[in-house]
């Protein structure tokens, strides 16, 4: 037997992966997807909505020379970023409040419940009529969405830490301080960072409504502007794009998040 | 047993605790008097539901009793204290810290820090045999190895008296033993007034001195027998007529509490 880390142990002792390593997977369905690509290009039913690769690549040329592929990341990364960040500082205290004071609970988690089977488009324009257009509007939006599904995640790793714990820390002489700072918080710790990865997403896949607020730039935006011209080729470069952002994010998550909490005893999916 | 003069530790003096309930009021607990001496081990028996957890906690200052009070080496509980130190069934170990720093942890709210601290935690994780798991997180650990930790944890912060709530309750049978002859031992060296509740007769009668006998609906002391059988007792002890007469008359006695509790 190969001397591996037990956690390499547990993921190719699985089913079907025991001799193929996780990098070879992640080529075979890379180049599964390109086929299937490369098919739906030749199909007269789907080719004019997916033009083949080189198109696609070359219309990267395209966007780049007329000055907007790397402005276009650039903004919507700035709205996604701050929509994100505001969204999260509004959550962590809420989220803690909520757990912490039944009224704060029972009034406010209604709201987000209602809320957040929403969609963001369906508000946008009220949002826009008092905020106007610009970056804005974007971002809040995007504050909107990552708040609320960051608060209920976050709002239930609080409530769901074992009791025990605190009763532990306490009768070893922790102080209500103590007991917020070393093990409240270190035991929340898990759905924050859940919480993240789920907000970053989120944000992500806000980003078409929140640039629907009149904006100069974006990605979203552009993805709208090129549908007026069904220029497909720029607009599945763009739709990849923001796949690839999504997917980065997810995995610098992954990352931390194993670094960070590597200590628990199950992993969340 | 005949040993020096020793004071009393703990008063529990005319405890009642009431639940209130959807289903009105549950009295827990009701008229439980007792006093433990200076380094007794008690053992608490009775079936489930008679109210020992509840007792376990409210001596703890983890809960209050709605009537009546504790008082420990005189003084009237009205809190958690780190000279009470509880073990729990669930081991209770922060998953977040290694077996050395989760035996850090009181030492660092008492102010010991650095190589106090670790010297002092090296000192009872070598006492409890865990010496080469000293970094480990919890999670790589066995329910012994982690019940252990917690043992411990507990004994880092040197109260004086310990509380165990069915520590070894989750533990399979050669584990079980095991620990309860290392507990012994660090009983006789260490010196603590120990309150273990446990639904386990064989394990009562093997460590306690005295082994409360609890009823159910609502709780009370129902007896208390003395285990007159001399330490150091190990798994010999368990063949010797005394401990199948002293198992016989507890079991009895548990035995009925729990048809009543069926009732």
């Amino acid at each position: 037997m190969k001397t591996n880390t037990t956690a390499k142990l547990k993921k190719t002792g699985n089913r079907n992966s025991t001799k193929i390593s996780s990098k070879i997977w992640v080529l075979i369905s890379l180049s599964a997807a390109m086929l299937v690509w490369w098919l739906l290009s030749i199909n007269p039913q789907t080719s004019r909505s997916f033009p083949n690769a080189v198109v696609v690549f070359k219309s990267m040329k395209t966007m780049i020379d007329r000055g907007v592929f790397f402005t276009d990341i650039g903004s919507s990364l700035i709205s996604v970023g701050a929509g994100f960040a505001i969204g999260f500082a509004i959550a962590l205290p809420v989220a803690i409040l909520m757990a912490w004071y039944r009224p704060v609970r029972n009034i406010i988690e209604p709201w987000i419940q209602f809320i957040r089977n929403i969609p963001p488009l369906a508000y946008v324009p009220l949002i826009v009529i008092s905020a106007g257009v610009g970056r804005k509007p974007q971002i809040i939006v995007i504050t909107i969405a990552t708040f609320l599904t960051m608060a209920i995640t976050i709002y239930q790793g609080v409530v769901n830490i074992d009791e025990t714990l605190i009763k532990a820390a306490r009768v070893l002489g922790a102080k209500d301080k103590d007991i917020f700072l070393k093990v409240i918080a270190p035991a929340t710790l898990p759905f924050i960072i859940t919480a993240i990865r789920l907000g970053a997403s989120v944000a992500l896949t806000t980003l078409i409504a929140a640039e629907s607020t009149g904006a100069t730039g974006g990605v979203g935006m552009r993805i709208r502007a090129l549908n007026n011209s069904f220029d497909s080729a720029p607009m599945l470069l763009y739709i990849i794009v923001i796949g690839v952002i999504g997917i980065t994010l997810e995995k610098l998550i992954k990352m931390a998040e194993r670094r960070l909490t590597g200590w628990q005893e199950k992993r969340e999916v | 047993m005949a040993r020096e003069e020793r004071s009393i530790k703990l008063k529990i003096d005319n405890v009642k605790k009431v639940f209130n309930s959807r289903n009105g009021e549950m009295i827990a607990l009701n008229g439980i008097n007792l006093d433990i001496m200076e380094n007794e081990f008690i053992c608490v028996v009775g079936p489930s539901g008679c109210g020992k957890s509840t007792l376990l906690n409210i001596i703890a200052g983890l809960s209050e009793p709605t009537s009546g009070k504790i008082y420990c080496d005189g003084h009237e509980v009205t809190g958690t204290g780190t000279e009470r130190g509880v073990v729990f069934q669930q081991y209770a170990l922060f998953p977040w810290l290694t077996v050395k720093k989760n035996v850090e942890f009181g030492l660092k709210l008492k102010g010991i820090k650095g190589a106090k601290a670790s010297e002092i935690a090296m000192k009872y994780i070598e006492m409890v045999g865990l010496q080469d798991f000293a970094n480990h997180y919890p999670k790589e650990l066995s329910g012994g190895m982690k019940q252990r930790v917690a043992i411990a944890r507990a004994y880092a912060v040197n109260p004086s008296v310990l509380l165990m709530d069915e520590p070894f309750g989750a533990l399979d049978a050669q584990t079980r033993t095991q620990l309860q002859q290392e507990l012994l031992e660090t009983w006789q060296k260490e010196q603590k007034t120990c309150f273990f509740i446990t639904h386990d007769v064989d394990e009562a009668i093997i460590l306690a001195q005295k082994v409360i006998i609890m009823s159910a609906r609502p709780g009370r002391i129902k007896e208390i027998v003395d285990i007159n059988i001399p330490y150091p007792r190990n798994q010999e002890t368990k063949m010797s007529p005394e401990f199948l007469e002293l198992k016989n008359y507890i079991w009895g006695q548990v035995y009925q509490e729990y048809l009543e509790v069926r009732k």
